[in-house]
C-alpha cells in the first residue's frame, strides 16, 4: 500500500483519526507520518494546555498583559503563548501571577524537598526567607496550621544552612 | 569514548535483573536544573547557548562522578547516531530534532545521561534496572550535588528549581518505572488499571516517552506533580502505586496459568514459532511478539531463553542499532529483512520447554 498523502512511499504508519465523530483510516510513510504528528502536537501540545490554565490568570489590566522580564525580555504574553517561562527570572518577574497557576497544576505552591549546595561560585540572591516568613503568617491567618508548620520546619532548615555557609566562609 | 563503542555491552537497564524484574522492565528518575540567569535554551540566542553549553562541559569535567562519561554535541552526530541515543534511551526524541547548542552526556556503563540545552540546561537521568527508585535517586542526587558545586543553579526557597515550563518547577523531579503488563491486557483490565492511575495525577506512556504509544505491553508511569513534596515522598508515592499494578498483573497471570493454559500456551509458542522461522518482520509485530516471549520466560513456559537475551533482542532489532550494526543505511523494507534475521539467529538453537 502506498502512502495516502504523497502517494510515493509504501505506507509503514496506520493511523485512526476521528473528526466531528467521523472515523478516518489513514494509511502514511514514515516521512508523512512524521509531519502529521508534528501537526498534531502544534494542534494540541503542552503549551495551549497551559496557556489554557494561564487564562485564568489573566491580569486585569491590558498594561500589565506587557509585563516583561528584566532579565530575558519575556513579555507575560509571550509565556501565555509558548506556555514556557524565558529564564529563572521570570519566575521573580510574574510572580503574581505564576503563585496561583503553580497550585493549579500542582496543588500546591510550596517547595519542599533539596536545595542546592552551593559551592564557590556565590549565587546573585540569597534564599529568600522574608518571603517565607511571609508565607508562614498568612499559612496562620487562614488557620491552614498544617502548613504552617511545614513552612516554619523549612525556615529553620534554611536558617541552619545559612549559618553552616557562614561558618564555611 | 565513541558511540559505535555503546553497541559492545547492553545498558545496564537491559539486564533484566532487580526486584521484581519480571513485571518492572527499568526505574528511571530525572532531574531538571538551569542555570542562573541565561535563558532557557527555547528563548536563548546562539551566543547564550553556546555559553550555557561551555559552561556544562567545564563543570562535568570537574565531576569525579562523570570520568568516565563523554559528552557529545549533536552537532557532531549524524541522525543514525542520534536514533541511536534515543533507542538506548538515552535521550529523548525530542532532544534530537535540533542540533543547535545541545549535547548529550553519556557515562560507559549507560546508568547516567545528560541532556544538555533539550527543554531546560540540564536533564540529568539515572536509570536501574528492575524497581529500583530509591537506588536511582539516591545517584542522581548525589551527582546533582557534586554538579551545584560548579554551576549555580536557578532556584527560590518557595518554588524550588526554576524550569522552563512550569508543570516541572519544585523538586523539578520525574520518576518513571517501565512496566510490561501482558497478562492485565490479555484480560482486559489495563483500561481500568490506567484510568485508576490517571486519577491519582500520575501519567502512562508508551516505550520511548513522550507522546508515544504504548506497544508490545509496555507502560510507562511517571509523577506528574513536582511541587508541594519532596524527593522521597514523590518516590514513595510512586512505588506504592507501582507496587498495587504489580500485584495485579502477578493475580491477572495466575488467573491465565489456571484458567486458560492452553490458550497461554498457544499464543506464546505461536510467538516463539514467527519470531524464530518469519524473514520479514516489522518492529511493530516484533515488539508485540518479543512480549509474549517475555511473558513465557517469565511464567516458565519457555524455559531456556533468559530475559537478558529477550531484552537484547528489542533493543537490537531497532532501526538505528541495525543500521550501525551493518555499517549503512538501510530502507524501511531492508530493515524488516534483517530484523527477521536478526532474530533468526540468535533463537537459532531454543526451544520451548528447553
Amino acid at each position: 500500500m502506498l502512502c495516502n498523502v504523497c502517494g510515493k512511499n509504501p505506507a509503514t504508519v496506520h493511523l485512526t483519526e476521528i473528526i466531528d465523530n467521523q472515523m478516518n483510516e489513514l494509511h502514511l510513510c514514515e516521512e508523512c507520518a512524521r509531519q502529521k504528528s508534528m501537526q498534531m502536537e502544534q494542534q494540541f501540545g503542552l503549551s495551549d494546555l497551559l496557556a489554557g490554565l494561564a487564562e485564568f490568570e489573566k491580569p486585569a489590566v491590558e498594561k500589565e498583559q506587557n509585563l516583561k522580564c528584566a532579565n530575558c525580555g519575556l513579555s507575560y504574553n509571550d509565556f501565555k503563548k509558548i506556555g514556557r517561562l524565558g529564564c529563572g527570572d521570570c519566575y521573580t518577574a510574574f510572580k503574581k501571577y505564576l503563585g496561583p497557576l503553580l497550585k493549579k497544576i500542582h496543588g500546591s505552591s510550596l517547595h519542599f524537598g533539596k536545595s542546592p549546595i552551593r559551592g564557590t561560585k556565590s549565587l546573585r540572591r540569597n534564599v529568600d526567607i522574608a518571603d517565607l516568613r511571609h508565607r508562614l503568617q498568612k499559612a496562620i491567618e487562614a488557620e491552614e496550621f498544617e502548613e504552617a508548620a511545614k513552612i516554619r520546619d523549612q525556615i529553620k532548615e534554611f536558617e541552619k544552612k545559612q549559618v553552616q555557609d557562614n561558618e564555611a566562609k | 569514548m565513541k558511540i559505535d563503542d555503546l553497541l559492545q555491552h547492553p545498558s545496564e537497564w537491559l539486564k533484566g535483573s532487580g526486584p521484581h524484574a519480571d513485571i518492572v522492565v527499568s526505574s528511571r528518575i530525572r532531574l531538571a536544573r538551569n542555570l542562573d540567569i541565561i535563558p532557557f535554551p527555547h528563548w536563548a540566542n546562539k551566543k547564550q547557548g553556546e555559553e550555557s553549553l561551555r559552561a556544562i562541559e567545564q563543570a562535568v569535567a570537574k565531576v569525579d562522578m562523570l570520568k568516565n562519561a563523554t559528552l557529545f554535541k549533536l552537532a557532531d552526530l549524524d541522525s543514525v547516531d542520534k536514533q541511536f541515543l534515543v533507542e538506548r534511551h538515552l535521550m529523548s526524541y525530542e532532544h534530537a530534532q535540533k542540533a543547535d547548542s545541545k549535547g548529550v552526556l553519556v557515562d560507559q556503563t549507560e546508568v547516567i545521561s545528560i541532556m544538555v540545552n533539550e527543554e531546560d540546561h540540564l536533564r540529568m537521568q539515572v536509570m536501574q534496572s528492575g524497581l529500583n527508585l530509591f537506588e536511582a535517586w539516591h545517584v542522581v542526587s548525589r551527582l546533582d550535588d557534586a554538579l551545584a558545586k560548579e554551576l549555580p543553579f536557578a532556584f527560590l526557597a518557595d518554588w524550588g528549581y526554576l524550569t522552563a515550563c512550569p508543570t516541572n518547577t519544585g523538586t523539578a523531579m520525574r520518576g518513571s518505572v517501565m512496566l510490561h503488563l501482558p497478562a492485565l491486557v490479555m484480560t482486559r483490565q489495563i483500561n481500568r488499571v490506567l484510568a485508576a492511575i490517571a486519577k491519582l495525577s500520575f501519567t502512562t506512556r508508551g516505550l520511548y516517552g513522550e507522546g508515544t504509544q504504548a506497544t508490545g505491553n509496555f507502560f510507562q508511569i511517571s509523577n506528574q506533580v513536582s511541587l508541594g513534596h519532596n524527593e522521597e515522598e514523590i518516590i514513595e508515592n510512586i512505588n506504592a502505586l507501582i507496587r498495587q499494578i504489580i500485584e495485579q498483573e502477578a493475580q491477572a497471570r495466575q488467573a491465565l496459568l489456571s484458567k486458560g493454559k492452553a490458550i497461554l500456551e498457544d499464543r506464546i509458542s505461536r510467538s516463539f514459532g514467527i519470531l524464530k522461522s518469519a524473514h520479514i518482520i516489522s518492529s511493530e509485530e516484533t515488539t508485540e511478539l518479543l512480549s509474549m516471549l517475555r511473558l513465557g520466560s517469565d511464567l516458565g513456559i519457555i524455559k531456556n531463553i533468559d530475559r537478558s537475551t529477550i531484552n537484547e533482542l528489542f533493543i537490537l532489532t531497532q532501526p538505528a542499532h541495525m543500521q550501525k550494526m551493518e555499517g549503512k543505511r538501510l530502507s524501511t523494507q531492508e530493515r524488516d529483512v534483517k530484523r527477521a534475521e536478526i532474530i533468526r539467529v540468535r533463537l537459532k538453537d531454543k526451544m520451548i520447554g528447553g
